[in-house]
């Protein structure tokens, strides 16, 4: 909801013109996805710490590690995966064509995963941390450059006709090392987090 | 058995206070001597660049500065590994010691950055990918010292500052890749040779020496301020007492 | 089995914790006393592991419990302050959830422990409706189902009627009758057999 309106207001601020929107398309997508993310990601863990699941979890005798990265999974699924479904209506909004479409919601799904893994370690960092949202940006953000580089460059090849792999593939490096890392991190975040 | 009086001496507070007492004025004074000879050897004596000119000198204040601010937050990270792994608080205070002097020394390298751009391109700032990925690590200093802030309990925000430092260290690199391949995307008339002219020994003596006079810097100012970190945190210990009276 | 040794901790200025030690064997229940603030929910929730000691270990058969973790949590049950149920959830539903993450749990399973501790009647509402009672009941149901040898419960009376703190001791007792141990945060002692019984007053200057 929130991107969408974002990518809505993006015209209001610069132009009408849809050749420059089109420009400014794979930056306006990719603000609106971390902006989106960031606000999502405050509610990753927040509920469950609230009501005393994710101690529960944390004294299960399970791998924490895993049960967060289920749950890290379903909150993509949840938030991530449909701004990236839904990312084709605020491209066409932007002077995007209906071929790039397919490229841009790969990029953006892609890179949205890698976001809410990264994400959930400032999540588990910043519970119970005062002004724990501002703080979860302010963690958050330089660690999600990277993200923001190859993914943003993915959605202006699709968008500009050219091939995609090559920046896919290194978002793609980038999400198989945060499947791999981040949750271990994560992990050891909230258990700090708990105390 | 010697190691092991060694390791314990460095994770108890009174030793690294006393040690760090007793080596802040010699580390203070051989960083002193070190950039004053460095200075004079880089803007006296060094001939100017032929394509740079004058304006090349300011790499000896640029480049040291840069190096260190990464230099420091890697410090920082390991310190604060140590500290999450081995339990020892003195880690712990050494990391936060670390975090402002590495904020400053990023403000630093952007600064001189800056200066060393105007001449060189006719702007103070552009999107050049060293500049930009200093300007990154200032955020993950500042990311650092905030959840520091943030954190009341201070055994938490030790523990939690460290974990946050240990997957920023991960990311440097595969931030800086990642910048430097968008700026080769975007490639502009004004190739950056900043901080890396080619340079014969008349040149690089100084700078090196004032990377030497810089870390000799940095460790003064480490010293210094674990000690205020050491005092803060255990400030009902009873060595306190005994040191402040 | 249980063994605490020389546990300290600090929460910020304050040394909450002063080398705290003592053994918990099977069939024994271990009682924390002492006045609000005196500790008790810090050891507990230290032995749990959600707090790490500055000093001291927490030994569980034989091993240190940190190093051994997840098989450390396999063997306890933990209830703390406030139950950890999900206000959306039915009182079956969370139970379902909180001990399905630990092992699988059959419908009779929930059935029978909710009845045992007198929670039927109110199973199916959501959680947010029910009192505070209702709800400490549902979180006893909780630890019975986790099966679990150690039980580290931080003040389990609150909240309850006189029936529902006749429950507690009931069901401690017939935890300790399994050989199972039990190390419980009270105001007030329990009253059970003194061979039983291991009292530790905690704030003791």
């Amino acid at each position: 909801m929130f991107f969408m309106i974002v990518a809505t207001l993006f015209p209001l601020t610069l132009t009408p013109e849809m050749s420059r929107l089109r420009d400014a398309a794979p930056g306006v997508l990719w603000i609106g996805a971390l902006l989106s993310s960031l606000l999502a990601l405050e509610f990753l863990f927040r509920d469950d710490a609230v009501d005393g699941t994710l101690e529960q979890f944390a004294l299960s005798g399970q791998s924490l590690t895993w049960m967060l990265f289920a749950k890290t999974c379903t909150h993509w699924l949840l938030t991530g995966l449909p701004l990236a479904l839904s990312a084709p209506i605020a491209a066409a909004a932007l002077g995007v064509s209906v071929d790039a479409m397919p490229g841009v919601v790969a990029s953006l799904a892609l890179g949205s995963f890698a976001m809410s893994l990264i994400g959930a370690i400032g999540a588990g960092l910043t519970l119970g941390a005062r002004r724990g949202g501002v703080l979860l940006s302010l963690l958050t953000l330089p660690l999600a450059v990277p993200i923001l580089i190859f993914g943003a460059r993915a959605t202006q090849l699709a968008i500009s006709g050219g091939d995609i792999a090559p920046p896919m593939y290194l978002l793609g490096a980038i999400a198989v090392l945060g499947v791999t890392l981040a949750p271990l991190a994560a992990a050891a975040a909230v258990r700090i987090g708990l105390e | 058995m010697a190691t092991w009086t060694w390791f314990h001496r460095l994770a108890s507070p009174p030793h690294v206070y006393a040690f760090a007492r007793r080596w802040t004025p010699w580390f203070g004074g051989f960083a002193a001597v070190a950039i004053v000879v460095a200075l004079y050897g880089g803007l006296v004596m060094a001939p100017p660049d032929y394509q740079q000119k004058d304006a090349f000198r300011m790499v000896y204040v640029h480049a040291p500065t840069a190096w260190l601010s990464l230099m420091i937050y890697t410090t920082m990270a390991v310190a604060a590994a140590v500290g999450l792994i081995w339990r020892m608080k003195v880690a712990h205070a050494a990391a936060a010691a670390c975090a402002p002097v590495g904020a400053w020394m990023t403000v630093a390298a952007l600064g001189t950055g800056m200066l060393y751009g105007k001449p060189m391109w006719g702007t103070y700032w552009v999107w050049d990918p060293r500049l930009t990925a200093e300007l990154v690590l200032l955020f993950l200093y500042f990311g650092y010292m905030g959840l520091r802030a943030g954190i009341e309990d201070p055994v938490k925000a030790d523990k939690a500052s460290a974990v946050l430092a240990v997957v920023g260290v991960i990311n440097v690199p595969i931030i800086k890749f990642s910048v430097e391949w968008w700026n080769s995307l975007h490639q502009t008339a004004t190739v950056m040779q900043m901080g890396k002219p080619k340079m014969d020994f008349d040149m690089l003596w100084p700078l090196l020496l004032m990377l030497l006079g810089f870390l000799l810097y940095f460790i003064t100012v480490l010293l210094i301020r674990l000690r205020a970190e050491l005092l803060r945190r255990e400030r009902n210990a009873s060595w306190v007492r005994e040191v402040l009276a | 089995m249980l063994t605490v040794q020389g546990v300290h901790l600090w929460r910020g200025d304050r040394h909450v914790l002063r080398g705290v030690s003592f053994e918990g064997t099977p069939g024994k229940c271990v009682l924390l006393t002492g006045k609000n603030g005196a500790g008790k929910t810090t050891l507990i929730r230290a032995i749990a592991g959600l707090l790490d000691p500055e000093e001291g270990q927490v030994f569980w058969r034989g091993a240190p419990a940190r190093t051994r973790r997840d098989e450390f949590h396999g063997d306890l049950a933990y209830l703390g302050h406030e139950p950890p149920l999900k206000g959306d959830l039915s009182a079956r539903e969370n139970l379902r959830y909180s001990i399905g993450i630990r092992r699988s749990v059959t419908t009779a399973e929930i059935d029978a422990a909710l009845t045992r501790t007198g929670a039927s009647a109110f199973a199916d509402r959501a959680t947010r409706m029910l009192s505070a009672g209702q709800k400490r009941r549902v979180a006893l149901a909780g630890v019975l189902l986790a099966n679990a040898v150690l039980w580290l419960l931080d003040e389990p009376t609150t909240n309850l009627d006189a029936d529902g703190q006749q429950l507690v001791r009931d069901l401690i007792s017939e935890q300790l009758a399994r050989d199972g141990i039990v190390v419980a945060a009270v105001h007030h002692s329990l009253p059970l057999p003194a061979e039983q019984l291991v009292e530790l007053t905690l704030g003791q200057p």
